[in-house]
């Protein structure tokens, strides 16, 4: 159906919303897959590259439940509660389509501990918890930094460089609402 | 007058005003650099990383209940100034096989001003209280 032809704009939003997410979403695994261009050669997947997007997917695990934390809190007022689970969310997009693409690669993803190891007894305010996700953010964008020139299939260094840029963004977002300068330098290492 | 005088001073300003090749680690700086190792590492307590207190004269792999890779585990690295500057400027070529799959920090002197930062934060109060904490 055309969307000229919807009863209503919240009708034809939401069906274009809906479209596009899973567009998105299948867009997402293809570029983290590449399955076309690992068949054109542009580098094969080996086990470094799947050691990689594990000790990735780890991490992403991690800031889920780092971010579950914060939630949890009742530190966190609205609306940095609804940011808070936004980035939650872009987390577990990250975590579902690094473990879909270990799977197509052969590899095992890890899974999410049973319990993690976070200073909850110095998140005390709303700042703690938002400096607390901040430092990681900071941390993900130099890890994915760190992990992009290592990959042999390029199209997965592309993918994580798109991971990448979502973690800056959240980093710069955190850094906003601490009241911090959001982008404190040119470039990142 | 000699004419040579001038190029002398302008030496010692250059001098003064040019940090030696060889300048004493900046712990400070070296702050700055551990952040990027916070995506994984934390100083007092485990995550994807294990922890950094306690880690000079460890053996690698050695951190009860971790759950290193077999290379680190089996990598007979002792962890010390010279042998953190080799892993951390090529982690995986250094332990081909370990988890901490990171280019690594190809400049000598933000690696040195890392190394002062985890000894500086080894003798702080935090790792004194992981060590006492830990059985």
């Amino acid at each position: 159906m055309s969307f000229f032809q919807m009863p209503s704009p919240v009708v034809a939003r939401r069906l274009f919303l809906g479209q596009s997410s899973a567009y998105l979403s299948g867009a997402a695994v293809a570029l983290l897959a590449g399955n076309d261009a690992l068949a054109a050669g542009s580098g094969a997947a080996d086990a470094t590259d799947v050691q990689i997007l594990n000790t990735a997917l780890g991490a992403e695990l991690e800031a889920i439940a780092a971010y579950q934390l914060g939630a949890e809190s009742k530190l966190l007022q609205k609306p940095v509660l609804d940011l808070a689970v936004t980035f939650q969310g872009h987390h577990k997009e990250h975590a579902d389509v690094l473990a879909r693409t270990i799977e197509k690669l052969g590899g095992k993803p890890v899974a999410a501990k049973a319990a993690y190891n976070f200073p909850a007894d110095q998140l005390k305010s709303q700042a703690d918890v938002l400096r607390f996700a901040a430092r990681l953010e900071q941390g993900a964008v130099s890890a994915y930094l760190g992990a992009v020139p290592l990959f042999g299939n390029r199209d997965l260094s592309k993918a994580a460089a798109s991971i990448l840029g979502d973690e800056a963004m959240h980093w710069a977002v955190l850094r906003q609402a601490l009241g911090e300068a959001p982008v404190p330098s040119a470039f990142m290492a | 007058m000699s004419t040579r005088r001038p190029w002398r001073a302008g030496a010692l300003v250059l001098c003064i005003a040019w940090p030696a090749a060889d300048a004493a680690p900046d712990v400070a700086r070296g702050e700055q650099i551990y952040a990027r190792c916070q995506a994984c590492h934390a100083l007092a307590y485990d995550r994807v990383g294990p922890r950094h207190c306690g880690l000079f004269g460890r053996v690698a792999g050695s951190v009860a209940q971790f759950g290193y890779s077999p290379a680190m585990r089996n990598s007979r690295i002792v962890w010390n100034d010279k042998s953190l500057d080799v892993f951390l400027a090529h982690p995986l070529k250094t332990v081909p096989g370990t988890t901490m799959t990171y280019a690594g920090i190809p400049d000598a002197n933000e690696r040195a001003d890392l190394i002062a930062f985890l000894k500086h934060a080894n003798d702080t109060l935090e790792c004194a209280n992981t060590r006492a904490a830990t059985p």
